[in-house]
């Protein structure tokens, strides 16, 4: 029998796997992965916010990657520095803004590691209502907004000229995606919430050639490599989130090296 | 109708005014050879062309201080090809986007027809595109169209080939007319095509233009035509407006190749071609780009900058 630490590991992992699965690709497609690094970093500070004011930690989170996913949305609009370097700027400022709050935090000392870089058998049945819950809600409105999302994605001055609420859809993608690393944020660690979404979705671009089955092959690569990251945590007592990671990478590289000798021959 | 008719007839001097309601403004001695002329730009009053597709009356722009378009206005009717011609930098694109609804404009004002359906042919179409999608797919997304009459819309664009072909695999040409056939699906009543012979060699030029005059030709819907080049594109236009962040000269493509604003914007060589007159200058063009009357009550006085006139 799983041990029910191992149970509630599983279940966070796979439903993360397949909520993150459609955000991942999305991130992907419209070349936002470093936008959402710096969102994920940014969340330190949401835990220590979740600290002072004594609220659950996740609703920390949640409120502090939307209003800097705005902030940053805010940022991205001057046109006198380009939008990477304002978050090669920032995501790091971020960091450091967080780790300082953090350690200011009195009383009992914080676990960082578990904060930067998740703890999966530390998932509480809070966190599993979290994931479920809010899981179901951001697939929901996915699936309502996928024509919109596929036509931005393709082009987005295309679809704004033939009449996509071009500002309102990707506002309503930006909380998704802050919802989405908030949540994920307990299992793999703010450090590596954003490949836990984006490297899926790389392993799964070469062999797919509709967005829909991007997404699925997306989902079933996540859900596998949770499945072997956790076997691997336990059997060589490594740390689940970073191995969970791994084994995406993996997958990833097996899946690029693959395409680039077709694409040779 | 018919007492817009009556409103009309003083201007019924002017043969050519076809659009009724027209301003009368037009009616002396502006060359621009249709119903569709561009109002002066230092009268800011003159109104909107109510029965244009898209109708622009003293549009500005201005980004980080600086004045990227000024004075703008502009007219596009059924089956009208309206080239915009302008150096780098002159604000075409910019102008593009306000029309489009893109960018609100800083001044003026944008007036779209209530049955305006715009099918789009944006500037740079990225080629790497990461998103796996079939042209077929891409042809189809979003609209009501079956996969069918996407099929019979690539053939009409000379590109059957493609239809079941990624994205990301296409060539530059066969992209341009891929966007070209999604635009035409929607059944556009104007086509906006932006620099649209970007990536596709000389014959592909001319073959592109020649479609969209025979597609004009077989549809009536209006086209607007942004391109930093001349003639080909000066052959199948109605009227050739030329922007250099406001409305340098505009008219029949024979009149705009003349005009000296036109050669100084492009220099003989493009004009060689054509004969090319004298005249005063109306307007000169400061460091920045920016034009400035040559004499203030000249500028006032003169109906139409946009107009050519012979010294």
């Amino acid at each position: 029998m799983l041990e029910p630490f191992l149970v509630r590991a599983l279940l966070a992992g796979l439903g993360l796997a397949i909520v993150a699965a459609p955000l991942g690709c999305f991130v992907v497609w419209q070349r936002m992965a470093y936008f959402g690094e710096t969102v994920a970093q940014a969340s330190l500070l949401g835990v220590a916010l979740g600290f002072a004011l004594q609220v659950d930690l996740t609703l920390g989170v949640l409120v502090v990657a939307i209003v800097i996913a705005f902030l940053l949305v805010w940022f991205g609009r001057q046109e006198v520095v380009a939008l990477d370097s304002v978050l090669g700027l920032l995501h790091h400022a971020a960091l450091a803004a967080g780790v300082i709050a953090i350690s200011m935090i009195k009383g009992a000392p914080v676990d960082l590691m578990g904060f930067l870089f998740g703890d999966v058998f530390a998932i509480t049945s809070l966190d599993i209502a979290w994931i479920l819950v809010g899981g179901c809600v951001v697939l929901a409105i996915v699936v309502w907004l996928w024509q919109p999302l596929l036509r931005l994605a393709v082009h987005e001055d295309l679809a704004a000229a033939e009449g996509v609420a071009h500002q309102r859809v990707r506002t309503i993608f930006t909380v998704l995606l802050a919802v989405t690393i908030a949540v994920a944020m307990k299992i793999v660690g703010i450090l590596l919430v954003m490949a836990f979404l984006v490297v899926p979705a790389v392993a799964a671009r070469p062999l797919t050639g509709t967005p829909e089955r991007m997404v699925v092959l997306t989902a079933l690569i996540a859900s596998a490599s949770v499945l072997v990251g956790l076997w691997l945590s336990a059997a060589f007592d490594s740390p689940g989130g970073p191995s969970i990671v791994l084994v995406m990478s993996l997958a990833a590289g097996l899946s690029l090296t693959a395409a680039g000798l077709r694409q040779r021959r | 109708m018919a007492d817009r008719e009556a409103r009309v007839a003083p201007a019924a001097t002017d043969a050519r005014s076809h659009v009724p309601g027209h301003n009368p403004e037009h009616a002396h001695g502006v060359s621009c050879g249709h119903g569709c002329a561009p109002q002066p730009r230092e009268e800011m009053s003159a109104p909107f062309d109510r029965n244009a597709l898209i109708s622009a009356r003293g549009l500005g722009v201005t980004r980080h201080g600086r004045e990227l378009l000024t004075g703008i206005d502009l007219d596009i009717c059924e089956r009208e090809i309206v080239t915009l011609i302008g150096p780098n930098g002159a604000g075409k694109t910019t102008l593009v986007r306000v029309l489009l609804g893109l960018e609100s404009p800083d001044r003026g004002e944008v007036l779209r027809r209530k049955d305006l359906r715009i099918g789009y042919v944006p500037q740079r179409f990225d080629v790497d595109a990461i998103i796996p999608m079939t042209v077929e797919r891409f042809l189809i997304l979003g609209g009501k169209e079956t996969p069918d009459r996407a099929a019979a819309i690539l053939a009409e664009v000379n590109a059957s080939s493609t239809r079941h072909q990624q994205l990301s695999q296409l060539s530059g040409g066969e992209l341009q007319r891929v966007v070209l056939a999604r635009a035409l699906l929607r059944a556009p009543n104007l086509l906006v095509l932006d620099e649209p012979v970007q990536g596709v060699d000389y014959t592909g030029e001319a073959e592109l233009y020649n479609l969209i005059g025979r597609l004009r030709d077989d549809r009536g819907f209006g086209v607007l035509l942004v391109s930093h080049d001349l003639h080909i594109v000066m052959a199948r236009s109605d009227r050739v407006i030329c922007l250099n962040r406001h409305v340098c000269c505009s008219g029949v493509p024979e009149t705009v190749a003349k005009h000296p604003a036109y050669v100084r914007l492009f220099g003989d060589e493009a004009a060689r071609a054509f004969a090319i007159y004298r005249h005063h200058h109306d307007h000169s063009h400061d460091i920045s780009g920016l034009p400035h009357p040559a004499q203030e009550h000249a500028a006032a006085q003169d109906p139409a900058p946009g107009g050519s006139k012979r010294a």
